[in-house]
């Protein structure tokens, strides 16, 4: 056996799609990475540079498999600090000099790192970042350039900005502010929009064709000057051989002052955690499950930083809203990433007078979308519903970062955090007594030889400070085996803990193995301990008594079909996650069930999101799982159309059967083992599916899930999505009894 | 003091019960009423009463008397004063000649010992101490002994990155496992079957921290024994980063005994 070959075929099998995925992912970093770039007052084109060592680099020597690489978000703030301290060739300097940290970090293997800030405080940070750039940029979307001392003012301008728009005399700054809001808008809705066609392209990609259309509209067709005001277009984007001609030379002028230390600083913190959670959330979306090797791509993210700095790039880290839409389109592995940097070289060699089309206050809108994701006012809900402890952390490493500055904000953060765990256990001691000392114990227990799972105790107490010992035990167990956590002899969990546990139990379900975590009964009970107890399922109790309309419709139709129904929360869904549908996307919770007697169909109503993190956009759809008494082949039906048709190009087979060529016309089926399927449809249940409405059918062996769009279903909807399923599983039924006849004789 | 009368009993050995302090009539009269059951079953017993410094009287005793095992009650965990002085028990364990019995939990009617965890160190004490604990274990009647193989994580030499180091990693334990299990099993061949015979004995390696991990494990089963093997030499710089032993010491997790 050669293990060469095993890989290599499977990657050229996954490349065309991988390609396709990297185009995607090149039409939104394009945008972002100028928006990036000019966000910090660097020039435009040093975004799309960082992007291009960043995917060329990382996507050979790192160690994750689907993220994506470029300029970050979260670095927005302190390069904007570093540019107006030490100057553009003062920061390429600090940028090269922040890779080489973090090489250091990824060699000295600290890729925990990240574990040790309290995850409150790290979301207190990325609201602020997520502040800073939508104050600076709001202004400019609205063409209303203008220059304050901190990010605070910039915040406060904003409804004197709002109230400005309406006593523009200027046509042109009318024109930018009126694309400003229109590209925002074009942010806002457009994932609200679920159209096959509108979704080929980003929405990022959009406000880029719309308004460089609309440049050309007016010089070739109306032949006019474009009515945007000249300094509210994107300035010099260069060609690519003048890129390469006047490379810039960083200045290590500045490398004996403190200022210059503190950026070095701020950039490798900044990256390191921004890639790090990252890194770790794609992991989450990974469809094959895969672990990513952090310290090895911590190293490759320092060389491409680097080497960026040396180019004229800024920090490359990796991005987690580019890697979703990676993963939602099909990138499998790295060879995506490095697709997403050529393509951006392609579109800076071709297009790049083009891109001098379009309008500031576009960029900015897409920004200012980014910003207020990271921001946005369900972060701060969330926080409430954890616990009011959590909202202060956030909010103190919020306004320490606002008005002071990121490293003091997430000092701030840590020592807040720390004080309020004193405040709760009452006594410092347990903390000071036990910090340095082993607390985690592990042992692979071998009972019985059908039950081997792998046991973890807890001892003392359990935070931010000691977690890396436990996360380093929880490490060490593959994601397929049973783990049970038990926290009996442990006084204290907190709430990084416990959300970085409920991720592992997500993980350990998604690859087939089993995580537990039991013994925190006893908090429930300890009154000491309300917050470890809180912690544990902080559902939201938003079902209130008086049900809403639809709820009562619902009610009436449970009642006339004779189903039983259930409008609360349903958090067990892992039945669910294995159908192929889910693999890329997180379940959150299905509710309004409807169950038939022989519960043999389910109808329910199912909120899940795609992506992670600022990307994470939450879809609520209406669907039906029905159990199958006979096992069957899985497959997947979908209609066939174009963006099937181009996937089809990208390396996934339709299933076509013969004497059935219509069928097949219409229907795009895929699954894995083609003879099986193309046994199980026979005649009969061609027929029905050819003479119904169109459904999205998946099985995934022993049970169907049958939906039509990705939007709740209408009460007149979910009539015809029941009679549908029970018409299907007549023709299902009827069909399997002589096919098992047929195979016995 | 009930507790030691027991286990002398048990063991057929002579007690000798040291109390630092001058001797009167009344201290006499009191242990001669609390041993008198004890001595009706035949206990040989004899009281020693020296003035001075605890720590000192006691190790001094305990050379001049040739005395085998010695049996001191102990606090269930130090505070940080103690932690860094000492206190008594502690300061015995550490610089005692013979093995040494640490009771948590002393008590006046007998509560049976069923549950024995020994360590099963790489270590030339390891055989010793298991086969004591074996002896121990029969004379006490115990159902069930563990034999915990403590593994650094060190041993293992590779750092879980991702799936593949992941697999490697789980290749060298299972490796480990298997030798650490030979070893200990070839002690056990050792022992003479009629100890062995009433006593359901597993092994269970864990890879963690040497001296914390059995500990812990000890707690976690809730073992009603936990037999060590002495350690080398500590020295302060020792309690200050704690290590084998001491992690035991600082939280005795259930009755020691510390085998020299």
């Amino acid at each position: 056996m050669s293990p060469k070959k095993h890989h290599i075929v499977p990657f050229f099998k996954a490349l065309p799609r991988n390609i396709f995925s990297g185009f995607v992912v090149s039409l939104i970093a394009l945008p972002l990475g100028l928006g990036l770039a000019m966000a910090s007052e660097a020039p435009p084109i040093s975004g799309i540079i960082t992007a291009v060592i960043g995917g060329v680099l990382v996507s050979i020597l790192g160690g994750s498999h689907v993220t994506i690489t470029g300029p970050g978000n979260g670095l927005v703030g302190v390069l904007l600090i570093a540019i107006t301290a030490l100057g553009l060739e003062g920061t390429y300097a600090a940028i090269i000099c922040s890779g080489g940290l973090l090489m250091l970090l990824g060699f000295l293997r600290m890729g925990k790192l990240a574990d040790f800030f309290p995850s409150s405080a790290i979301q207190g940070m990325l609201a602020a970042i997520g502040l800073i750039i939508l104050g600076k940029q709001f202004h400019i979307m609205l063409g209303n350039k203008i220059v304050r001392d901190n990010s605070i003012q910039y915040l406060i301008e904003i409804p004197n900005s709002i109230k400005g728009v309406f006593h523009y005399q200027n046509t042109g700054l009318i024109y930018a502010a009126i694309f400003g809001v229109i590209s925002l808008c074009i942010m806002v809705f457009y994932n609200r929009i679920r159209n096959k066609y509108l979704q080929l392209i980003p929405a990022p990609m959009w406000i880029v064709l719309l308004s460089i259309g609309f440049s050309y509209y007016y010089e070739l067709v109306a032949q006019q000057p474009n009515p945007i005001a000249s300094e509210y277009m994107i300035s010099g984007i260069p060609a690519l051989n003048t890129i390469i001609a006047e490379l810039p030379i960083p200045n290590f002028g500045g490398i004996n002052t403190l200022t210059f230390w503190s950026s070095v600083i701020a950039l490798t913190l900044i990256a390191s955690i921004e890639s790090l959670l990252s890194i770790k959330a794609v992991d989450k979306l990974d469809p094959e499950k895969r672990r990513s090797n952090i310290n090895r791509d911590l190293k490759a993210l320092g060389l491409a930083t680097v080497g960026s700095g040396f180019l004229g790039g800024l920090n490359v880290v990796t991005v987690i809203a580019r890697s979703s839409v990676n993963v939602n389109n099909g990138g499998s592995n790295r060879s995506s990433n490095f697709a997403h940097a050529i393509f951006l070289v392609i579109f800076i060699a071709l297009f790049s007078t083009q891109l001098t089309r379009i309008p500031l206050p576009a960029l900015m809108a897409i920004l200012v979308y980014t910003g207020y994701k990271l921001a946005s006012p369900t972060v701060v809900r969330k926080m409430f519903v954890i616990g009011k402890e959590q909202v202060l952390i956030f909010l103190a490493t919020l306004l320490t970062t606002l008005f002071v500055d990121l490293i003091s904000g997430i000092i701030v953060g840590v020592l807040i955090t720390f004080a309020i765990h004193i405040l709760i256990n009452k006594s410092a001691a347990l903390f000071l007594r036990n910090i340095f000392k082993p607390n985690v114990l592990m042992y692979h227990e071998h009972e019985t030889a059908a039950t081997s799972n792998y046991y973890v105790s807890v001892k003392h107490f359990s935070t931010f400070l000691n977690f890396y010992k436990l996360k380093q035990q929880l490490d060490a167990v593959p994601e397929s085996a049973d783990v049970v956590v038990d926290f009996s002899k442990c006084e204290f969990v907190d709430h990084t803990v416990m959300e970085n546990l409920h991720n592992y139990q997500e993980l350990f379900t998604k690859k087939g193995g089993h995580f537990e975590v039991v013994g925190l009964d006893m908090h429930d009970t300890d009154s000491e301990h309300p917050f470890a107890l809180r912690r544990i399922l902080p559902i939201p109790n938003v079902l209130s008594k008086n049900l809403t309309r639809r709820q009562h419709a619902l009610e009436e139709l449970a009642t006339d079909y004779k189903l039983t129904y259930r409008p609360e929360k349903n958090k067990n869904v892992h039945t669910l996650t294995h159908f192929f549908y889910f693999r890329t996307k997180q379940i959150q919770y299905i509710y309004h069930e409807f169950k038939d007697e022989s519960s043999l169909i389910n109808l329910f109503d199912i909120v899940y999101s795609e992506g992670e993190f600022i990307a994470k956009e939450n879809v609520r759809s209406t669907m039906i799982t029905m159990n199958l008494p006979a096992g069957i082949p899985s497959f997947t039906i979908d209609k066939e159309g174009f963006l099937e048709k181009f996937y089809a190009i990208a390396g996934l087979k339709d299933i076509n059967i013969e004497g059935h060529s219509d069928f097949s016309k219409r229907f795009y089926l895929l699954g894995e083992d083609e003879e099986a399927i193309r046994k199980f449809f026979c005649n009969e249940l061609i027929h029905f599916l050819e003479s119904n409405p169109y459904y999205h059918i998946e099985s995934n062996g022993d049970q169907l899930l049958i939906f039509f769009k990705e939007r709740l279903a209408t009460i007149k909807e979910i009539k015809a999505l029941m009679d549908y399923g029970k018409r299907l599983q007549q023709v299902i039924l009827h069909i399997d009894t002589p096919l098992v006849v047929n195979e016995l004789t | 003091m009930y507790e030691a009368a027991r286990l002398s009993l048990y063991f057929n050995a002579k007690l000798v019960l040291i109390h630092v302090g001058d001797k009167t009539d009344e201290k006499y009269q009191k242990f001669e009423d609390i041993l008198a059951p004890f001595a009706k079953e035949g206990l040989e017993h004899e009281f020693i009463f020296t003035p001075g410094k605890p720590v000192e009287v006691i190790l001094r005793a305990t050379n001049i008397l040739k005395i085998d095992l010695l049996i001191v009650g102990a606090l269930q965990r130090e505070n940080v004063l103690n932690y860094y002085v000492g206190s008594i028990a502690r300061k015995i364990t550490r610089k005692a000649q013979c093995s040494v019995l640490l009771l948590i939990k002393p008590s006046v009617d007998r509560v049976a010992c069923n549950h024995i965890v020994v360590n099963g160190l790489e270590d030339p004490k390891t055989e010793q101490s298991i086969k004591t604990a074996f002896y121990v274990g029969h004379q006490l009647g115990a159902s069930k002994m563990t034999i915990v193989e403590e593994i650094r994580q060190q041993e293992v030499h590779v750092n879980v990155d991702d799936d593949i180091s992941l697999r490697k990693a789980e290749i060298a334990k299972e490796k480990l496992r298997r030798r650490e299990d030979s070893r200990v099993q070839k002690i056990v061949n050792e022992i003479p079957q009629e100890i062995k015979d009433k006593i359901i004995m597993k092994t269970q390696p864990i890879f963690g921290k040497r001296g914390y991990s059995i500990g812990h494990y000890a707690e976690v089963v809730r073992a009603d024994l936990l037999i060590m093997n002495a350690p080398s030499k500590t020295r302060f710089w020792d309690r200050l980063f704690p290590h084998d032993i001491e992690h035991i010491l600082t939280e005795l997790p259930t009755d020691v005994l510390i085998i020299q």
